[in-house]
């Protein structure tokens, strides 16, 4: 297999709180064999903090990593988290749309001896890359340890899927499912797929957080899934550090494990759980290893219809 | 921006401020965006309303309205916009006059993003263990155990690092940063 090589752009989160995305996205990385070489000396997004209250300089602020990756010879750049995702992918649209912003921010950027030519850069999200340019099949072909039995709730959050749809439906995405089938994992219907984690609102009035995070956790468990699997850090957080407190608010007891997808490739692919981050999550993760099955599980024949039905049509297979 | 030159009301500085703003004026009033909101139980007027206030020049009231600082910048109602208004950017718009003009009654929101941005300022990076400590010692101090059980949950996981990161090239940015904020006020006198 011919390494390829990505320009990286790891994010803030992923070296904090959200390590277990880290490491397991380097361990699969290794194992496909791909490489990511990290941007120079990159800076913070802003996460939606600086775009929220400070429009100008949070323009500049992310335009200055697209203008260090172009500097660095770099065409596209790979980014694992949804809001880096977004405002990367934001700025070097908008600077190409609005003319007028596109040169403040270049005159902002001069004071920095900077510059960046929109458009020169393509951003793209993780779980793109790896079903653009590695692929399902591909995926299927490395899978060591097929994810039979497990039923999976598949969670893309907000930015990779809205405000541009990139490479998906932004109502119903489903580059994730076909991802976790070929993996041999059951995909669970799942309604609230794009619904909100509630973002920063845990911050600000934790009543309104709390009510979003039970949401979700309440639909993947009663679409029967044995975890949620995300792209995003802040999901991530949001739904897994959260849920003992959705509990309490709400009195209830769900233990629904938290996953980046970057972990469930790699338990696939036969990596260590250790190598993958397992066991820094809240919502202990670990359960699910158990629950992987040798052999996949007989395919469920549909309820018959009872003969008092009135008539529908039938759904094709 | 399409606005005219001539006017200046409420309505046409929200849209100068605004990427894309200038389709603000083609709001069918539908309430997609409301029905859409996930948060939008908890706003005192759905996006749809506040809209309709912009239209009427109903300044003080559409500062100091909560919705701004209860968006989650989930950007549903802007994907569904039948009329493609950035909504969400709009939001943020609404989130900075409200803090120029000192008009609003949610300052603990602002104060978040702020602080937020002041480690971002000083070291290139964001820092959740500083964000967490400062903001709520000084906003929500009756918080901070509550927090504290949290981060010690976090530290033992390895997932609150204390010690906060920095860039090489701090100076540089800070003075992208500093023509940045420069050129944004001289849009505000404009």
């Amino acid at each position: 297999m011919t390494a390829s090589c990505y320009s990286y752009y790891p994010g803030c989160s992923l070296q904090h709180r959200s390590h277990a995305y880290q490491q397991s996205t380097e361990a699969i990385a290794r194992s496909l064999g791909f490489e990511l070489a990290e941007i120079d000396d990159w800076n913070c997004c802003g996460a939606t903090e600086y775009f929220s209250v400070n429009r100008l300089p949070a323009y500049a602020l992310v335009a200055r990593n697209l203008a260090l990756a172009a500097d660095q010879g770099a065409e596209e750049i790979v980014v694992p988290c949804s809001a880096c995702f977004l405002n990367l992918h934001k700025t070097d649209k908008n600077m190409k749309l609005y003319p007028e912003l596109g040169s403040k921010v270049n005159k902002a950027l001069a004071a920095g001896n900077l510059h960046y030519e929109p458009g020169t850069v393509k951003v793209r999200h993780l779980l793109e890359m790896i079903l653009t340019d590695i692929g399902v099949d591909r995926l299927k072909d490395r899978t060591r340890r097929p994810l039979y039995g497990l039923k999976l709730a598949p969670y893309y959050g907000c930015l990779v899927a809205r405000p541009d749809s990139v490479f998906d439906s932004t109502e119903q995405p489903t580059a994730m499912d076909k991802m976790l089938e070929a993996l041999g994992a059951q995909v669970v219907p799942f309604s609230l797929k794009t619904f909100c984690c509630g973002g920063h609102m845990t911050q600000i009035s934790e009543e309104t957080a709390l009510d979003m995070i039970h949401r979700i956790i309440k639909c993947a468990a009663d679409s029967g899934a044995d975890a949620l699997v995300t792209l995003c850090p802040m999901c991530q957080l949001n739904l897994d550090v959260y849920q003992e407190a959705a509990n309490r608010y709400f009195e209830t007891s769900y233990q629904v494990p938290v996953l980046f997808f970057t972990q469930v490739i790699g338990v696939a692919l036969g990596l260590s759980p250790k190598e993958l981050g397992f066991g820094q999550e809240f919502v202990d993760a670990r359960v699910l290893l158990d629950k992987i099955q040798d052999v996949p599980p007989p395919r469920a024949t549909p309820a018959r219809r009872s003969k008092q039905a009135l008539p529908m049509p039938a759904m094709p297979e | 921006m399409t606005a005219p030159q001539h006017r200046n009301t409420f309505f046409d500085r929200v849209v100068a401020a605004t990427p894309g703003g200038e389709l603000l004026s083609r709001c069918l009033q539908c309430g997609s965006c409301g029905g859409s909101c996930p948060s939008g139980a908890d706003m005192d007027h759905t996006p749809r309303a506040l809209f309709a206030m912009i239209s009427a020049g109903l300044e003080d009231e559409v500062l100091s309205s909560n919705t701004p600082w209860y968006c989650v910048s989930c950007y549903a109602c802007t994907t569904r916009c039948p009329q493609n208004i950035p909504i969400t950017d709009i939001m943020y718009t609404l989130k900075e006059m409200a803090i120029r003009a000192g008009r609003y009654d949610h300052p603990h929101a602002a104060k978040f993003s702020e602080t937020f941005i002041g480690f971002v300022e000083q070291r290139g990076r964001s820092f959740e263990a500083g964000l967490a400590t400062r903001y709520h010692l000084f906003h929500h101090p009756q918080q901070v155990i509550k927090l504290g059980i949290m981060g010690v949950g976090m530290l033992r996981r390895n997932r609150l690092p204390l010690r906060p990161k920095s860039i090489r090239q701090i100076d540089q940015l800070q003075a992208i940063l500093a023509e940045a904020k420069a050129l944004a006020a001289k849009e505000v006198e404009a």
